[in-house]
């Protein structure tokens, strides 16, 4: 939760509105290699790419 | 008011505290893991502020850290999107990293704290500060100054690479800065990259090699001329624009594009620990010029639009001496102060000082005195601890209840050639060991340089050696009329003590060229007839200054060979163990640690199961 409150706060300061879809998608990414890295689930993964 | 500052997970981690605004107690965490740069949450010495000052977290009006993850985390983001697709594995790399902890560096900290004591989470404030405000504020504050122009110059901050900021009573305003990709701090270390050091650690290992280099040489005018045409263009207010085509750090996992480099330059990337030839020091020369150039810039700058009397430096490009000596013989500025734990380490102090007199905005009352207390500010050992590690390792000592006696003792060890660990007091905060931690000589013995590279510090035969001198002495020696207590000053040595070079000195084969004997203070004299000076005061350091006196009085030369208590690859000695072990594993001939002497000719033979050397990665 502090971490969303503090993304919230970071926003409205600087108001780059425009990185909220690149953060999105390589957050999702970023994600992504970390559920991967050995992690159970990574053979499924390395299937998407 | 006390406020904890801590700086960690990029490069030197650190911690200080504050009380009031003055600075009460500082460490860096590598002298406690013995990691050199240790990176990690600063455990340790957060434990030693708390316990130094008898703080408990609870009781703490704050804690700061000296950056702002979240602009950090930003630059990333925004660098790797301009740059894509190139950096995909970079990103690979370094995005597991901060979804895992940097992202919430808020709750990694309020964790790692409760590995400390248990504390109220509610009750604590957590506060950011930016990475160059920190620098200036480490800076500014410290310096007694109350208007002054501030520079930071270091690799890169969240965006920023270098800052010019005014200091005016309690308040900073930063003016302008220069920001990522484009940075004096990363062009340097793209060079100690390029010439085999390691980054983050080797620069100063470059710097050290540039007097080498072939002044006026072709090599050099190449290097210098394709290095500016090329790789940087310099503007007239000192900011820079780098030609991100030569460079990989934005994106990939090293610091330059070695084949581009290679096709420019017409000289392959000199590999780690293999021979270092003319063109490589050439090179070192070239860029050190232009770093040079950058800096002055920067600070020409700093004087049209500020028009202040004093200057402070920090930022790890602050930690270039050689740069830092040009800009004082600019005589810009009446006065100039360079923060001697200038890089991130430094941040910790900056952060915890800018949260007291700018967020809190506590008055600072500026008394012209330098607030650093010689930068003395880590853990000191009683007599009753050094007897307990006698104890352990069976140590043989004398022990002195006279200090003067210890002092002329010391002396005439040091007069006759031995080579003496000295460990008095608290320990330096910052990279420099300045008297309480250091290995000290006689800086006549012209046999001293070579004996301590490779005999005591186990380290490349190139690297010159600082001269301790008593601040009264010091223009006997050095063309230098200030103080320079932090050894953040170079100078050139004396011209009555130079002694006349042979006609082909520049043609002379580097190694031969460096026994060549410069001046009556051989073990001190660089190549270029230059020392690093650290002047000795007596209100800063009695117990150093004391045994100068001795030394002067037995030989009438006022200076030591002064260089930190260590070997290659190993912080800095912090506890009376660290010295003993260092001490037994080289030549080191003596070893005084408060009121002890040891003599390596009477301790019991020293066994360890593995081989010491593999326990430091060499830097």
């Amino acid at each position: 939760m502090d971490f969303l409150r503090d993304f919230w706060h970071y926003m409205k300061e600087r108001k780059k509105w425009w990185l909220i879809p690149i953060i999105i998608i390589f957050i999702l990414l970023g994600l992504l290699i970390v559920i991967s890295s050995g992690s159970a689930i990574a053979p499924f993964i390395y299937t998407l790419f | 008011m006390r406020i904890l500052g801590i700086s960690a997970f990029y490069h030197d981690a650190a911690a200080a505290l504050i009380n009031d605004g003055e600075i009460k107690a500082a460490a860096q965490e590598e002298r406690f893991t013995r990691k050199k740069h240790d990176a990690s949450f600063p455990l340790n010495a957060i434990r030693f502020c708390l316990k130094d000052t008898a703080t408990s977290i609870d009781s703490l009006d704050a804690l700061v850290f000296y950056d702002k993850p979240m602009l950090k985390f930003e630059r990333l983001l925004e660098t790797y999107y301009g740059f894509a697709p190139r950096g995909l594995a970079s990103f690979v790399t370094s995005i597991p990293v901060w979804l895992k902890e940097k992202v919430f560096l808020k709750k990694l900290i309020y964790d790692k704290l409760k590995d400390i004591e248990p504390y109220n989470k509610k009750k604590l404030k957590l506060l950011f500060t930016e990475h160059h405000l920190s620098h200036a504020a480490s800076a500014y504050y410290p310096s007694g100054f109350d208007h002054a122009a501030i520079i930071t110059v270091d690799g890169v901050g969240e965006w920023a690479t270098a800052s010019l900021s005014v200091g005016d009573r309690n308040t900073i305003k930063i003016i302008k800065e220069l920001r990522f990709p484009h940075s004096l701090g990363l062009l340097y270390s793209a060079f100690t990259y390029y010439l085999g050091f390691r980054v983050n650690s080797g620069e100063y290992k470059l710097m050290g090699l540039a007097p080498y280099g072939i002044p006026d040489s072709d090599n050099v005018r190449k290097y210098y001329q394709l290095i500016k045409d090329h790789l940087v263009d310099i503007r007239e207010d000192g900011s820079i624009w780098l030609n991100q085509r030569y460079f990989s750090y934005s994106t990939g996992l090293r610091m330059v594009n070695d084949k581009k480099w290679k096709k420019l330059f017409g000289l392959e990337r000199r590999l780690p620990e293999t021979e270092i030839k003319q063109q490589h020091c050439d090179m070192a020369y070239a860029i050190q010029q232009i770093t040079e150039e950058i800096m002055r810039a920067m600070v020409r700058h700093a004087k049209d639009i500020t028009g202040a009397d004093a200057l402070c430096l920090a930022g790890g490009v602050a930690l270039n001496c050689v740069a830092n000596g040009k800009i004082l013989q600019d005589n810009l500025f009446k006065k100039i102060y360079i923060q001697p734990a200038a890089g991130d380490a430094g941040g910790a102090i900056g952060a915890a000082l800018a949260a007291y007199h700018i967020f809190f905005g506590k008055p600072y009352i500026p008394l012209n005195t330098d607030m650093m207390k010689g930068s003395f500010l880590g853990p000191a050992y009683s007599n009753k601890e050094v007897e307990q590690m006698t104890s352990k390792y069976n140590a043989s000592y004398l022990f002195f209840d006279d200090y003067n006696k210890l002092a002329e003792k010391t002396a005439q060890l040091i007069a006759e050639g031995k080579v003496v660990g000295w460990f008095q007091g608290r320990m330096e905060f910052g990279p420099r060991a300045l008297g309480n931690r250091s290995i000290l000589g006689d800086a006549r013995n012209k046999e001293m340089q070579k004996k301590l590279n490779l005999k005591i510090k186990y380290r490349e035969s190139f690297r010159p050696f600082a001269p301790a001198v008593l601040a009264e002495d010091n223009s006997n020696y050095f063309n230098l009329d200030i103080s320079s207590p932090y050894m953040l000053l170079v100078a050139g040595v004396k011209e009555n003590i130079r002694k006349p070079l042979p006609d082909n000195y520049f043609q002379l084969p580097l190694m031969q060229r460096l026994y060549v004997e410069r001046s009556e203070i051989p073990a001190v004299t660089h190549i270029d007839l230059s020392a690093r000076i650290q002047t000795v005061h007596k209100e800063t350091n009695l117990r150093f200054w004391l045994l100068l006196q001795a030394f002067k009085k037995l030989t009438g030369c006022g200076i030591l060979v002064n260089t930190s208590f260590n070997v290659r690859g190993e912080p800095i000695v912090c506890s009376p163990e660290d010295a003993y072990q260092c001490f037994m594993r080289t030549e080191m001939d003596y070893l005084i640690i408060n009121d002890f002497l040891f003599d390596k000719q009477q301790q019991p033979q020293w066994k360890e199961e593995k081989d010491w050397k593999k326990l430091f990665v060499l830097d």
